[in-house]
């Protein structure tokens, strides 16, 4: 070997050592900067002592100890490391990964902001929250999840393609959300008011996956980014609750009602920033949820299990069929989605590879008893639609609903339990409900894009 | 023989310290020069070095700057502080007291072959 290819090795070898460093949390770069100066200079002087590159970097490494006991003597002393991957004052001495993730707090900054001003524009035309509630209620998820997605598709570099068909999605939510001359205690604005957020979530999923959306496993990536989401945005507005309690009672001991500011100002901007704050902690600090997606599950898959059988017992027991008022059929769609969200959740969560256990036969008892219930809802609302009221926009929307959870949940427990029998792998699933997505998407486009004129803006 | 993993902890902040007292100097030099002052005897990990350089210059007691040496490559230099000094006597004084007390009571003893309180005197 010539000593120039000896040192080009060298540098190679110290270039995967440098990597394999780096993927420690514990370590920065300035630390790995620290310890390749130290390992460069153990092979210099093992060269000098007439070791070839190669030998001298081998020998060097071993000496150097194992990076286990150096991470973990770093964590002792920088444990507050393992906390601060979300250094919103950039370390002077970071990288290229440091540069990375500033430039991702400025742009997450600069969409926040955009949420929380977006907010506030139609209050510029003179569309205020005491005038016009149910123009807000149908526009409310418009204001942030435009800038939820663009900061993802920001992250992902999205190409142009994708980012025209986002905008021009956007923007065909807001003129069905607008464009129809709907009456505020319309049926029509309540349909649209559940379904355009749903829409428009989705929209959210195209630009998370937007790097690659046929991929089934970025679009379960796009599943626990939900979920994990989620759990963000209630723990920020469990914070901005006590927050605006503080204000509130503060500014009121001082005889300032700071109502006007809270309820105009606070609550709504920060909501919309909040989408976006969210949707960054969620990227920027993924492994910390992630940890507490699998317990979720497991504390609340049993949980609803054991209420849904006990609400069939009860309907059998009573031989009783629901029926009941339309504000608690919805509770019963409400129940059916959770069931769902639970399902996909724990999917999301699981380890594609570990065999059937117990505790996919305990999700397959849930969908069975999520998939009895849903046929007797499905049973009320056909009963319904062929009263005299005929089929109104919210009844048509459950249905509809209905129709797509029985399909999605039957063809799930058949999975479950094939699986569960091991006929099929854990990868089946995964793949029929990541396909199943578009159908949401599209089922909620139809609600609000056809169902105003198809009912005549009832 | 190896000094005992305990005592290596015990007396790792004064000999940094002492050893920066010589002038500024940089992780694998310091590591070096442990080396050098204890016959080898004293096994220094980077594990234990760098962290102590680190806990150092949080408490105030050393500096670090990023120097650029032979052109190319970075280093990080580390300089004791007039805090670090300070805290380099009060650890000889504790240091004196225990050394001297092991001496009266050792002083029938046959000497160490190699002092690894040489550097401190």
């Amino acid at each position: 070997m010539t000593e120039r290819g000896g040192q080009e090795q060298l540098e190679a070898q110290l270039g995967q050592w440098r990597q394999y460093v780096l993927r420690r949390r514990e370590l920065q770069p300035s630390d790995a900067d620290e310890l390749e100066d130290h390992l460069r200079g153990s092979v210099d002087e093992l060269v000098t002592a007439g070791l070839s590159p190669d030998e001298a970097f081998l020998v060097a490494v071993k000496r150097m100890g194992s990076l286990d006991d150096i991470s973990r003597e770093f964590a002792r002393e920088h444990s507050e490391r393992l906390w601060k991957q979300l250094v919103l004052t950039g370390d002077p001495g970071s990288t290229v990964a440091g540069a990375r993730s500033r430039r991702d707090l400025w742009a997450m900054l600069g969409c926040a902001a955009g949420a929380a001003a977006s907010v506030k524009v139609p209050a510029l035309f003179g569309l205020s929250f005491d005038d016009d509630g149910s123009f807000y209620a149908r526009n409310l998820t418009l204001f942030a999840l435009p800038w939820l997605a663009a900061f993802l598709a920001w992250r992902r570099k999205a190409r142009p393609a994708v980012i025209a068909i986002l905008a021009a999605l956007f923007a065909l939510g807001a003129v069905a959300a607008n464009a129809y001359s709907l009456a505020d205690d319309s049926q029509s604005v309540v349909v649209t008011s559940i379904h355009l957020p749903i829409a428009l979530w989705l929209l959210v999923g195209l630009a998370y996956v937007a790097d690659d959306w046929r991929s089934s496993r970025r679009r379960m990536d796009f599943i626990r980014f939900t979920c994990e989401w989620f759990i963000y945005f209630v723990l920020m507005a469990l914070g901005g609750g006590v927050l605006a309690a503080f204000l509130f009672n503060t500014f009121q001991a001082i005889g300032i009602v700071p109502e006007e500011f809270i309820s105009h100002w606070l609550l709504p901007c920060g909501a919309a920033a909040a989408a976006v704050v969210a949707g960054w902690l969620v990227e920027a600090k993924q492994s910390v949820v992630e940890n507490i997606a699998p317990v979720l599950t497991r504390l609340f898959t049993p949980l609803f299990t054991a209420a849904l059988l006990a609400f069939l017992v009860a309907v059998v027991w009573t031989s009783h069929g629901i029926d009941v008022e339309r504000e608690a059929l919805i509770l019963f769609d409400l129940l059916l989605v959770v069931v769902l969200g639970l399902l996909l959740y724990s999917l999301s969560a699981r380890d594609p590879l570990a065999p059937p256990g117990p505790f996919d036969k305990l999700q397959l008892a849930l969908v069975v008893s999520a998939l009895a219930i849903d046929v007797l809802v499905l049973l009320e609302i056909t009963g319904r639609i062929t009263d005299d009221y005929g089929s109104t926009p919210n009844r048509a929307a459950a249905l509809g609903e209905n129709v797509i959870l029985l399909v999605n949940l039957a063809w799930s427990a058949w999975l479950l339990l094939t699986f569960i029998r091991r006929r099929v792998p854990f990868a089946a699933l995964e793949r029929w409900q990541t396909g199943y997505l578009p159908v949401y998407a599209a089922w909620a486009w139809i609600v609000v894009l056809v169902f105003p004129p198809l009912f005549s803006y009832a | 023989m190896k000094v005992a993993k305990d005592l290596v902890a015990a007396s790792a902040t004064p000999m940094v310290l002492g050893i920066l007292t010589e002038g500024e100097s940089y992780g694998y030099a310091i590591l070096r020069r442990i080396n050098e002052l204890s016959g080898g005897e004293l096994s220094w990990t980077e594990g234990l070095l760098y962290p102590l350089l680190h806990r150092l210059e949080r408490l105030g007691h050393v500096e670090s700057s990023w120097q650029s040496v032979t052109g190319e490559r970075k280093r990080k230099y580390y300089r004791i502080t007039d805090l670090g000094r300070a805290e380099l006597a009060e650890q000889r004084r504790q240091w004196d007291t225990v050394v001297g007390a092991l001496k009266e009571i050792w002083h029938d003893r046959a000497p160490l072959t190699v002092d690894p309180l040489g550097g401190l005197g």
